[in-house]
């Protein structure tokens, strides 16, 4: 890292890195729609960085601008000390970016183990014509190392026993764990979940939070989270933005962010008189 | 018997003696085989000794001293069987314990037995120990298989097993001499294991067996059913359970086969289809598990599929049992059941992960009738057993041959069985337990000067098969006002066999016949209503619909027919019985946790109920307490009606069989 001086040390002990990602100035705009107005905020390396806000507050829009989906409007986006230009999917994940989504994106019809292996397809050398040629292009070799690297996640993630399951015949919940499973695939250096325990009872979201700091901690993987639960974020996250009507209201620790009268207001209203 | 254990095949006196007696006769076999990231690995029996060796070295670094207890808490997985040979070999005790115990349990049977070393699991178990650990002082270290997630611990005294193997490897040259020492040092008689009983009455107690139980036991065991080094079983009962400890440590290192560890909890029924067991053991609910998961799947078969199967079963169920004992059958029945093998049969075992069995076995309950004659039927022999953790599993078992669902076999061999004034079983053998640590009263309570042990269950001898038959626990065996012998369960789990059954409970004790309260299954008589045109609109309604009462009526008196044709129990039969308006619920007190009826409770609960048993009225209004999952209480009231059923006297028995 260039700039391992800035970094703190958490709550519980954690050593966080210096600024991976920089967001300056951003404002996103659809015709005459502001998503996001003048928002600037940093990830650091190795921390659990939350993005929270009320509905329609831009937290998703937010989330594309991070992974590069979205263009900015104005302003920039610094990943590892540069400044990021337009790019393409498959050069969002060499830079090292996954993520999942809010509405499950995985092939139904595919089972578990062939999902993940998809997740690996950014680090496949063999070419269609090597695949074709399987045993003696080493393509078969590759595909084994890559399935090593599979099942080290499968078991990571406790998810053996669906290992050959049809995606689609899975419950909700696992459907998401299948998802983190896929974009850990990737070996990502900054993982960005939106919305990760949407729709799970109080068991699947223990679950989730556990394997979440996991990854963190067994991986050092840095990850952006966008989440509803309030009890979850304040558990898991070192530091917090706060977005409301597309602006940002709040930066901090989970402890600064709940007493900060701005975030409140938004959360609970404010009495118009 | 220890002299001609010495003068046999083997001196082996222990546990470690016996495995390096494995390395030197089947060294290149498997011995070991765990699945991990998806691949069955596996390790021969030198491979095996290595680490059990380097573990047992690492002990040493560590500082285990003769006649330490050391705890393993944890799943199935060759570390912690290895942990145990290890922790034999410098002298200690092994303790397993059950993985599930909350952590207030855990803090009883630690600070008893008094462990200084804990092998852990995972972080789950780790941080059970770390929350007592502050009461009990005596934990001195603890380690850890799966190293997730535990790096942010306190290592001062904490470390992966891994890394005490390897600590082990690195100072081999200190400790090897004392190590040598020590399990040179190991006697017939020396502590093999302890474990604790799971204390449905009063504390856990920790039942101490020596090297002669444990050894003597899977000597005759392994020699009763012919297991051999080629032999294969799946490890995936609790390690705590004294079975898993006979069939995975004890057998398997008396004859040498090789234990197969699954991947995970949720993939065993996988992982039995990819190894395929020669030798297996379950309690019947994973066989009643498995028979449902067929039945269910066939029903959704297509129909030329479905016709085969019910084609063929039939063959199966008419001649299979007598197939598989050996019994004469024509020509043409065996040509059939052999077809059925090739269409029907086969693929079946093989997908239920039983192609390959020789010897299966179920205890703990009793088995359902239909279940045990299914599972023969398709050729699996199927056998019960009869045991408990005081006599190191085996009391009495079946003998290929002499297979039958009612009974429990006859006396393992080497043991000696007796039955009491009071129809309690008494056993006597080699494996029966040294004392319970530190409880020498309940130890005298339990087993007499002559060594003879109180089973707490009732059960008799069948005059000419010589096989016993365990009809109910000694405490609730009971006389009728005429003095005939009343065994309430005995009843109810031939009532509950029927899937409409959820629960009965059977009245009697002290008076002149016996009758019984019947609780339906909502999803079993649910679905035949829907099946039926019946419509009902609540589980009040339902169980008081005149087709359900007469459905239940048939399922009685068939019972009844069935318990005549015993004359020592034929007073037994059920001759009222109403079908209760709401289930039996722990939170209303009428069971325990663990769904087992309590007597006295609904006794006096429904003394109303039970009068009107015995006065002759045909129906009851009634008023009942019940309490909602979030505590509020409330009542149901309703009229319930009750109803007749044909009992055979022993009288018209004998009239039939002249």
């Amino acid at each position: 890292m260039n700039d391992m001086s800035d970094g703190y040390v958490t709550a519980d002990g954690r050593q966080i890195g210096g600024v991976i990602m920089e967001m300056k100035n951003i404002t996103l705009r659809f015709g005459g729609v502001v998503a996001i107005k003048d928002i600037s905020f940093d990830i650091r390396d190795g921390e659990i960085r939350a993005i929270i806000g009320p509905n329609g507050a831009g937290k998703s829009s937010m989330l594309n601008v991070i992974s590069g989906f979205y263009i900015p409007t104005e302003g920039e986006v610094m990943f590892k000390g540069v400044k990021r230009g337009p790019m393409k999917p498959y050069q969002v994940a060499r830079l090292g970016i996954a993520r999942t989504f809010q509405n499950i994106a995985l092939f139904d019809g595919m089972s578990v183990l062939d999902n993940i292996m998809t997740g690996r397809l950014t680090h496949m050398k063999s070419g269609l014509l090597a695949q074709a040629g399987w045993w003696w292009t080493g393509a078969a070799k590759e595909e084994d190392e890559h399935r090593e690297k599979v099942e080290k996640i499968i078991d990571f993630l406790e998810i053996q026993n669906i290992r050959k399951t049809p995606v689609g015949r899975l419950p909700y919940g696992l459907k998401k764990r299948v998802e983190l499973a896929r974009a850990l695939a990737a070996e990502p250096k900054l993982l960005l979940l939106d919305e990760p325990m949407a729709g799970m009872n109080v068991e699947e979201k223990e679950d989730m939070s556990r394997f979440i700091l996991d990854v963190n901690d067994e991986f050092g993987t840095t990850i952006v989270l966008i989440e509803h639960d309030m009890g979850v974020v304040m558990d898991l996250s070192d530091r917090v933005v706060v977005m409301d009507y597309g602006k940002k209201i709040g930066d901090g620790t989970p402890d600064e962010v709940r007493n900060n009268q701005d975030v409140i207001d938004a959360y609970l209203g404010v009495a118009h008189d | 018997m220890a002299d001609a254990v010495a003068k046999g095949q083997t001196s082996a006196q222990s546990i470690p003696a016996l495995l390096a007696r494995n390395v030197a006769r089947y060294g290149g076999y498997p011995a070991y085989r765990e699945k991990e990231f998806g691949i069955w690995q596996s390790w021969t029996w030198a491979q095996a000794a290595e680490e059990i060796r380097s573990m047992a070295l690492g002990f040493l670094s560590l500082g285990v001293e003769r006649g330490d207890h050391i705890a393993i808490i944890g799943r199935n997985r060759p570390m912690h069987y290895w942990s145990m040979v290890a922790a034999q070999m410098c002298g200690a005790v092994p303790v397993p314990l059950y993985q599930d115990a909350a952590a207030e349990e855990m803090a009883y049977v630690m600070e008893h037995c008094g462990a200084r070393f804990v092998v852990c699991g995972d972080q789950e178990q780790v941080d059970k120990i770390v929350e007592i650990e502050d009461r009990i002082h005596a934990i001195k270290h603890v380690m850890y298989t799966d190293k997730r997630g535990m790096r942010k611990y306190d290592h001062s005294r904490m470390n992966a097993l891994e890394d005490v193997q390897d600590e082990g490897r690195a100072g081999h040259q200190r400790y090897e001499a004392e190590l040598d020492k020590r399990i040179a040092e190991l006697t017939y008689d020396s502590t093999c294991v302890m474990l604790y009983t799971s204390g449905t009455t009063g504390k856990p107690k920790g039942v101490v067996l020596s090297n002669r139980n444990i050894i003597e036991t899977a000597k005759a065991s392994s020699e009763f059913d012919h297991l051999n080094h080629n032999d294969e079983v799946l490890a995936y009962l609790p390690m705590a359970w004294v079975g898993d400890f006979i069939f995975s440590i004890g057998q398997a290192m008396w004859a040498g086969f090789t234990v197969n560890c699954p991947e995970s909890p949720e993939t065993m029924m996988t992982d039995l289809r990819e190894i395929g067991p020669t030798y297996f053991f379950a309690p019947p609910r994973v066989f009643e598990n498995q028979l449902t998961s067929v039945m269910i799947r066939m029903e959704d078969a297509g129909k030329l599929k479905k016709k085969l199967f019910d084609r063929y079963m039939k063959v199966a169920r008419e001649v299979g049992p007598d197939i598989l004992d050996g019994k004469p059958v024509s020509f043409g029945q065996r040509l059939s059941y052999a077809l059925g093998n090739l269409f029907i049969y086969g693929p079946l075992k093989n997908t239920l992960g039983f192609s390959r069995i020789r010897v299966g076995y179920t205890a703990g309950e009793a088995i359902g009738p239909e279940i045990f004659s299914f599972y023969r039927s398709l050729g699996i022999n199927l056998k019960q057993l009869y045991g408990q953790t005081e006599a190191s599993v085996f009391i009495t078992q079946q003998p290929d041959g002499e297979v039958r669902a009612d009974t429990v076999g006859v006396p393992s061999p080497g043991v000696e069985v007796k039955i009491g004034e009071n129809g309690e079983v008494y056993y006597r053998s080699p494996g029966t337990f040294v004392e319970y640590y530190k409880n020498a009263e309940s130890t005298a309570s339990t087993k007499d000067p002559e060594g003879w042990v109180a089973t707490g269950d009732a059960g008799f001898f069948e005059e000419d098969t010589g096989h016993l038959r365990i009809i109910d626990r000694a405490k609730d065996v009971g006389k009728m006002a005429d003095g005939r012998l009343f065994a309430p369960k005995y009843v109810e789990n031939k009532l509950k066999f029927y899937p409409s059954i959820l629960e009965a409970v059977v009245f009697g004790a002290g008076r002149d016949r016996c009758t019984a309260f019947i609780n339906i299954d909502l999803t079993a008589v649910g679905n035949w209503a829907e099946r039926n045109n019946i419509s009902y609109a609540s589980y009040q309604e339902l169980a008081g619909h005149p087709r359900v009462y007469e459905m239940i009526r048939e399922h009685v008196e068939e019972v009844n027919a069935n318990i005549a044709e015993d004359p020592m129990l034929s007073g037994c039969q059920v001759h009222r019985f109403l079908i209760l308006h709401k289930e039996l619920d722990a939170d209303d007190g009428e069971m325990t946790r663990t769904r087992k009826v309590r007597r006295n409770v609904i006794g006096e609960k429904f003394a109303d109920l039970i009068g009107a048993l015995y006065d002759g009225r045909d129906e009851i209004y009634t008023e009942t307490e019940v309490t909602y999952e979030d505590g509020r209480k409330g009542s149901i009231k309703a009229t319930l009606k009750i109803a007749d059923a044909k009992v055979v006297s022993a009288k018209t028995m004998a009239e039939a069989a002249e």
